[in-house]
């Protein structure tokens, strides 16, 4: 019996090592707003009453494996073989035991049910206050990001990074042109799938300001591992400068580098797939980049977006998220330091 | 030829040399490869079932493998996401469809006759053709492996990423196609256990006194039934979709996504129900010899593993709670998927009290059946967890789920094979496995298995998506990713040792005896390994525990012919003698039979003229394969009618 101890002691300090919680930005048990609160709630609900269970069958299995046995349990021989004479009196006992732990599962079932029924209603439950409507396209792979108006010039369109005011319900608006993806961010709520031929919506709030990051969780190609999203929950004031700011068309930029790389930009085949208002460009197969300076990654929360690594990214890619729809860029150090410069502009 | 009276309940006969050479000749196989390819004898092809389905497992444990090392580390360089993409899709294909569901239905085909007491599987040519088959198509699917063009969509293959507008070339197709091979083949199966079953059985052993794991697999055998033609049809829709441009999942042509799901998953949560049934049916078949007593509860078993069978139809949607189904909708489900832990649970309970009340002895088997409990009951707590939808909202397509269902698969699937194994090594083979290299193999498998799969739990709540070839060194996951990759090794040496303990006892393992565990189910009555014909006398059964309620003299049916293969029929209910029917003879048409339709289904992903070509070739076979012959003929003449009054 002696490697069974073992064995329990080390599931024990496996339990106890994973409760030390990691503290990260992607995690369903830090819980930032209502529904995470809500469903990690859930959890310490379940998970106490899991063990419980849990112990009891193993120790009853244990226990009932080594226990002594009596006098009074003996053996008798049936067709040759040496067996554990019948015991009329212990079956029936045997039998209201099991019938007990039948019932008792029973009944702890039933009530979890009702614990997570109410859950349930109070996540489905539409906000009554206003909300923030927000609409999200997943793409392979990467996700565009729109703020409806109800005047159309004043609508926000980005890409990967979501910025939303705490305290306030956002309303997502969830699609897909291609495949199905699954939006995110545990630290916020659970997943929504973005399905190809339905729109499905998903509301939550954020109660603390901070950068949340999330993931797409519907397996959606080579680069599904590779398309990362940003919440950035903040303060309503903060939320509304930034909006705003984000209405602004690009401008020119006033260095030579930098409005050489804008010749760079719109002379090369960047124009086929991006959109910079306030230029020609206005594809909109892959992100918009008209303030692509202002968001802190790229390649879909991947990488930092800083000098280096935009040159990196555009020079080649493939080797950074191998299967990307983006195809690498050939062109010469200075026209690419210009064309990085260009893009740092785009605040 | 007039058949000799049977006479039931007779005492074994002692002067049984010249008997025992007329069957052999009767029953057995050619000598040489002929033999050996045109064989209908249902251990013959339970073995090579069970090689080729475990050999499976090896590839899919390699391939699991693999998948740990790329894990290991963060942005590791090891596997790029196309590889990577290939290998889970292979690795999930290969467990669910190449090794766990044709393994349970191995087994059951090996042992289901020997524990029914009869010679043969009802429709033993319709089991040659369905190993042939299993074999065809399984290899087809690692050709197609090792010539790059693997599946890389899941081993859920969800529309629209499989089908032709995102999933070009031939990779969708070999999944496709494979899942149909698969399809057939488990259907066969099925059929072939039912009937044995239902009309096969020794006389006296009636629906009440049938051992558990035939119960579970006769359970089973029928959700395969109702549930493989589901994703038949899928299959068949999908390769539609991208060989012949119908739109069944185009949703710009009216088509639906969704459709896919849940047809996929009307037949794939059944699905572990299908490979969980029969390892619950050998963990009560295995457990009266090691606690000396029969398992308790046997109603409540029967009844629990049938309402189960039930259930599973009843909770395919919680695979789709991130769809967005309506809450009221999805909240049947989620009832459903919470109330099949109640007979799960009786199950469980019954297992405790047999072992309470019984004289465990810890021998290998017993010793993967406490494993099993131990670990199943884990991987059934998260499993009532992930029934509610605001839970399985963050954990769903995470490694959480991961965590649950190899709790589930491995720990209430595997555990109890690798227990069948050790205790039926000795039937099948004639030699003992070592109990020394059992014990390491145990550990280094509970161990390993713990150390894999428990930090995917915290993984899954850390935001880690399933399918994900690598990970950012910035999300922290990499050391709870080390600790798994470790813990594969374990795994992986685990199943070393098992295979070094086969080859060590196959050589030199203690001869086994006919009934080396005291055991009480009738496959232990008979030779190990059993001869050709199974039993000399057909058993005539008196109880529930067949071998420890015999009395003191074992009673036969004496009487059957020796001069050609023939079956005792016998009534489905109780049991008692119904016909004497003649057995087909070995045949090499269902060979041909399989290779027909290999060549239909196979060429079928690169053309359409597959259809007519394949088809004719099918026809021909089947001819052959219908075609009386003198032998068949003479031997019908002696099928008679018993009437009952002689029982």
């Amino acid at each position: 019996m002696r490697p069974l101890t073992r064995a329990v002691t080390i599931a024990a300090a496996a339990l106890a090592c994973a409760g030390c919680s990691l503290h990260n930005a992607q995690n369903a048990l830090d819980a930032s707003g209502p529904q995470s609160a809500r469903i990690a709630g859930l959890w310490w609900l379940m998970l106490p009453i899991a063990a419980v269970v849990w112990v009891i069958v193993i120790a009853v299995m244990l226990w009932g494996a080594g226990r002594k046995r009596s006098v009074r349990e003996v053996m008798e021989t049936r067709g040759g073989t040496e067996v554990v004479a019948n015991d009329e009196a212990r079956s029936r006992r045997m039998t209201r035991i099991v019938a007990a732990g039948a019932i008792v599962t029973a009944v702890i079932l039933f009530l979890m049910l009702i614990a997570d029924f109410r859950v349930g209603q109070a996540l489905t439950m539409a906000p009554s206050t206003k909300v923030v409507p927000i609409k999200v396209v997943g793409h392979q792979f990467w996700w565009e990001v729109q703020y409806p108006d109800s005047v159309p010039n004043k609508t926000v369109i980005t890409a990967n990074e979501i910025h939303i005011p705490i305290g306030t319900p956002v309303v997502m608006e969830l699609s897909s042109p291609d495949v199905i993806h699954s939006f995110w961010v545990p630290s916020l709520t659970g997943k929504k799938d973005l399905l190809p031929g339905y729109t499905r919506s998903l509301w939550f709030r954020a109660d603390t300001a901070g950068v949340y990051r999330g993931q797409c969780a519907e397996f959606c190609g080579l680069e599904h591992a590779k398309m990362g999203v940003l919440v950035i929950a903040q303060k309503q004031q903060d939320f509304d400068a930034w909006r705003a700011a984000q209405l602004d068309s690009a401008t020119t930029p006033s260095d030579s580098l930098a409005q050489h790389g804008k010749a760079v930009f719109l002379g090369t085949t960047c124009v086929m797939c991006h959109a910079i208002s306030g230029t020609s460009a206005g594809a909109t197969t892959g992100p918009n980049l008209t303030h692509l300076a202002s968001r802190s990654t790229i390649a879909a929360g991947t990488l930092q977006n800083t000098d280096a690594n935009l040159y990196a990214w555009i020079s080649d890619p493939q080797r950074i998220k191998p299967g990307v729809l983006m195809p690498a860029t050939k062109l010469d150090p200075r026209d690419m330091q210009a064309l990085v410069a260009y893009l740092r502009h785009l605040k | 030829m007039t058949a000799p009276p049977l006479v039931i309940g007779e005492t074994v006969p002692v002067d049984v040399g010249a008997e025992r050479e007329q069957m052999e000749r009767v029953w057995g196989s050619k000598r040489g490869l002929w033999g050996w390819i045109t064989t209908t004898n249902h251990k013959e092809i339970g073995k090579r079932y069970i090689t080729t389905a475990f050999i499976f497992f090896l590839l899919g444990g390699i391939e699991a493998a693999m998948m740990r090392a790329q894990l290991s580390r963060p942005e590791n360089s090891l596997i790029g996401p196309d590889k990577y993409n290939q290998i889970f899709t292979m690795h999930g294909t290969t467990m669910m469809f190449l090794f766990a569901v044709p393994i349970m239905e191995a087994l059951g085909l090996y042992f289901v006759p020997l524990m029914v007491g009869t010679r043969n599987v009802a429709f033993p040519r319709l089991n040659a053709f369905g190993y042939w088959l299993f074999l065809i198509g399984g290899s087809f699917l690692y050709v197609q492996f090792f010539l790059n063009t693997g599946p890389d969509v899941g081993w859920f293959a969800y529309v629209p990423l499989s089908g032709p507008a995102f999933g070009p070339g031939k990779r969708a197709d070999t999944w496709a196609q494979t899942i149909t091979f698969t399809e057939i083949v488990a259907i066969v199966g099925a059929i072939e256990l039912i009937v044995t079953v239902f009309k096969q059985r020794a006389v006296g052993m009636s629906l009440n006194r049938i051992p558990i794991f035939v119960w579970a697999m006769l359970v089973t055998a029928f959700m395969i039934m109702f549930a493989m033609p589901a994703v038949a049809t899928a299959s068949m829709y999908l390769a539609l979709d991208r060989l012949v441009g119908t739109h069944f999942f185009n949703p710009a042509e009216g088509g639906d996504v969704l459709l896919w799901q849940h047809m996929f998953w009307f037949f794939g949560h059944p699905e572990v129900y299908i490979i969980f049934l029969p390892a619950t049916g050998l963990v009560s078949t295995m457990l009266p010899a090691f606690t000396r007593r029969p398992v308790f509860g046997y109603p409540a078993m029967v009844l629990a593993l049938i309402s189960v069978a039930f259930m599973a139809f009843g909770l395919w949607v919680h695979h789709m709670f991130a769809t967005g189904i309506p809450q009221l909708a999805a909240s049947f489900f989620t009832a459903t998927s919470t109330m099949i832990a109640i007979p799960t649970g009786v199950q469980i309970f019954c297992w405790l009290a047999t072992i309470w009340s019984g004289r465990p002895r810890f021998a290998t088997p017993m010793l993967f059946i406490m494993g099993f409990i131990f670990l199943f009951v884990i991987g059934g707590v998260t499993g009532v967890m992930i029934a509610s939808v605001p839970f399985d909202l963050q954990v769903h397509d995470t490694f959480f789920i991961v965590a649950h269902f190899h709790y589930v698969l491995v720990g209430g699937a595997v555990f109890p094979l690798f227990g069948a194994f050790y205790y039926w090594f000795p039937k099948v083979t004639g030699r003992m496995l070592s109990e020394r290299i059992g014990k390491w193999n145990f550990w280094l498998f509970f161990i390993g298995m713990n150390m894999t799969f428990f930090p995917m739990h915290w993984l899954g709540f850390y935001g880690m998506p399933r399918r994900v070839y690598t990970y950012l060194a910035s999300t922290g996951w990499g050391p709870l990713n080390l600790l798994s990759s470790i813990g594969a090794l374990v795994i992986a040496s685990s199943v070393i040792t098992f295979l070094v303990n086969v080859v060590v006892s196959l050589r030199g393992g203690a001869v086994a005896g006919d009934n080396p565990w005291d055991a009480d189910t009738l496959e232990w009555a008979t030779t190990s390994p059993p001869p050709p014909y199974n039993f000399l006398h057909l058993p005539v059964v008196q109880g529930r525990s067949a071998l420890w309620d015999e009395g003191d003299e074992r009673q036969v049916t004496v009487g059957t012919s020796t001069e050609r293969r023939e079956v005792l029929l016998t009534t489905p209910l109780d049991a008692q003698p119904d016909s004497r029917e003649s057995h087909p003879h070995d045949s090499v048409w269902p060979l041909a039979m399989a290779l027909a339709i290999g060549v239909l289904f196979i060429t079928a992903i690169f053309t359409p003229l597959a259809l007519p070509i394949g088809g004719a070739l099918a026809l021909i076979a089947f001819a052959g394969w219908a075609w009386p012959t003198s032998q068949d003929v003479e031997s019908e003449k002696s099928d008679e009618k018993i009437s009952l009054e002689g029982a």
